[in-house]
């Protein structure tokens, strides 16, 4: 598996406060990734760092060897695409429009798409299953439904890498686990390398085959779920008192200690 | 399938749509006014009856002056709200169109030769529509936050802040300089001949046109800055042409007309519903449509008291004022769902 993104010793500070110290990461080609750590680590101020949003005040980020810096902005979005938490939509887009969006980097001029771009589009509604939304105001979806096209609006800059930032917070069970079979689907069948930072653990652990925890900026441990997850390393870094079970098939599962309990 | 997308026929299809309904609304606003006209002696080759002077030394100039400004403000109005991410945002309520006016004004008190009225007042408009924009955008901006509220609260204050900076500049010049003080504040498209309405159609149109090529990105911008930078926008570079598009727009029309307020707010909403959210048809469109609209404001402010005129912003205001209270409302409950 070669390297496609990599970490070097990278470094953020917000004013002067460093929300992340010297990380060194490299994400293979076809990997999916997990990033967790408690509020405050530094996961989506690294995912930032990832996708070229925020430029480390140290070290460096490369896709396929390349600094991101030597990158034009628009070259990155057709290599990486991010899916937020959370998308505040204060016009009446409908479905197939947001979706369109996503094919901005490869327009030129007034940005009328061409044939190929529609059809690229298509196809990532397709993958997600809105192609029956395509007309559907956006405010009118349910919160899952939204999710969706937004990683359709994702898959449609046709990218090497997806990086989601915690994908599924706003999200009831049914439809967080829709999202995750999708992304699995994509990395799977497209050999789409994703990077996520996700909460639940158990979750991470089920989907993920390579976990990384953060504390406090700096990059905790990495390896498999097996590995990763122990009592140990949860309470060193989430402060915090769990059960770690593992069931039949090896996924280690994470159940809080109740005090007193 | 093949989901809809734009595409020049539709763009062309809308928009001459609109044009249409654009030229039928000048064509009756010329033939409506307090005076009737006689068609025939109007179109007379002479040009020389008192009908022809009428229609084309009046009423064909105030049409066409309406229609830029209201195409212009309405641009300016569209512009802001993708930038701000809030279809609330208006040049007027936000003290762009009086920050524009103050520094047009200062320009027209302190510069006594004339030169002033054709060059440096509306370089000092635009100059003041700029400043605003940038003192009103950075103040709101609490942590690196935009919040809706507070850019609308700093802009009611800093339209407050300017409009007393208007008054207090009028309160200090003599008579005669204070009743154009007053036309600024209240708004007029009267005394208007060709050369100006030339001129600000060729600025207000160059400001569109940038606008129009930036339209994708402001389509990026209205979903969070964060989110135009993973779409590949170049956010500060767009950012910066939007602004200074936007204040070309303001600053022009205000230098001429002064301040008219709500058609910046109203416009786009209403085109919003006609052809949907998508800058690269929004943009234009609320430019004809904001000429339909001010042209008929104009003439109902022309003729609804008969002879008397009223100044066109209180109709606009009439009109708008309850509308931005139903906007408000809507954004309120929907915020809170």
């Amino acid at each position: 598996m070669s390297a496609l993104l990599e970490a070097e010793r990278v470094s953020f500070a917000y004013a002067g406060r460093p929300a992340i110290r010297a990380v060194t990461l490299t994400v293979g080609e076809g990997e999916m990734l997990a990033i967790a750590g408690a509020n405050g680590s530094g996961k989506s101020t690294l995912l930032g760092l990832l996708s070229g949003l925020r430029r480390p005040s140290a070290g460096s980020v490369r896709l396929a060897g390349r600094n991101l810096r030597e990158y034009d902005r628009r070259a990155l979005a057709r290599a990486i695409a991010v899916v937020p938490q959370e998308t505040a939509i204060a016009f009446p887009y409908r479905v197939a429009e947001m979706v369109l969006i996503g094919r901005a980097p490869y327009l030129r001029g007034i940005g009328l798409e061409r044939a190929h771009d529609v059809a690229a589009a298509e196809r990532a509604m397709a993958r997600t299953g809105v192609l029956d939304l395509a007309d559907r105001p956006l405010a009118e979806l349910s919160g899952g439904e939204r999710q969706r096209v937004i990683v359709a609006r994702a898959l449609a800059q046709e990218p090497r890498v997806l990086l989601l930032d915690e994908p599924t917070t706003f999200l009831d069970l049914r439809h967080a686990i829709e999202i995750l079979d999708l992304v699995v689907d994509l990395n799977r069948h497209e050999r789409l390398t994703v990077v996520a930072v996700l909460h639940d653990l158990t979750v991470a652990a089920m989907y993920f085959p390579r976990l990384v925890f953060l504390r406090a900026g700096c990059l905790a441990v990495d390896g498999a779920p097996a590995e990763v997850i122990t009592e140990a390393t949860i309470r060193e870094v989430f402060d915090a008192d769990v059960e770690v079970r593992t069931d039949a098939d090896g996924v280690p599962t994470v159940r809080p200690r109740r005090r007193g309990g | 399938m093949v989901i809809a997308h734009l595409t020049w026929r539709r763009l062309l299809r809308v928009h001459g749509l609109l044009l249409l309904a654009l030229v039928a609304t000048l064509v009756a606003a010329a033939a409506i006014g307090p005076v009737g006209l006689d068609w025939r002696r109007a179109f007379d080759p002479s040009m020389t009856s008192p009908d022809a002077v009428i229609l084309f030394r009046t009423r064909v100039p105030r049409v066409l002056l309406a229609a830029i400004v209201g195409g212009a403000l309405a641009t300016a109005g569209a512009t802001l709200q993708a930038l701000l991410r809030n279809p609330l945002a208006d040049p007027h309520l936000l003290g762009v169109s009086s920050g524009a006016a103050l520094a047009g004004v200062c320009a027209l008190v302190l510069h006594p030769v004339f030169l002033g009225r054709t060059l440096v007042v509306p370089a000092a408009a635009f100059a003041g529509a700029l400043a605003s924009m940038w003192i009103v955008v950075g103040a709101s901006r609490v942590g690196g936050r935009l919040d809706s509220y507070t850019l609308l609260l700093v802009g009611v204050i800093y339209n407050a802040f300017a409009g007393a900076l208007l008054m207090f500049v009028n309160s200090v010049v003599d008579f005669y300089q204070a009743h154009g003080v007053l036309f600024w504040l209240m708004g007029s498209l009267g005394a208007s001949d060709y050369r100006v309405v030339g001129a600000l159609a060729l600025y207000t149109l160059t400001g569109l046109g940038v606008l129009v090529m930036r339209a994708r990105d402001l389509d990026c911008l209205s979903l969070g800055d964060d989110r135009a930078a993973e779409l590949g926008v170049d956010v500060e570079r767009a950012r910066l042409v939007v602004f200074v598009a936007a204040s070309l727009l303001v600053g022009a029309v205000v230098s001429v007309s002064g301040m008219i307020g709500f058609v910046g707010l109203v416009v786009p909403h209403l085109v919003r519903m006609l052809v949907g959210a998508d800058h690269r048809l929004l943009l234009p469109g609320s430019y004809l449509g904001g000429a339909i609209f001010l042209v008929c404001a104009d003439t109902i402010a022309r003729t609804a008291l008969g002879g008397t005129e009223v100044p066109v912003g209180v109709v606009t205001a009439l009109c708008g004022a309850p509308f931005f209270t139903y906007l408000l409302r809507r954004e309120r409950r929907r915020a809170g769902a």
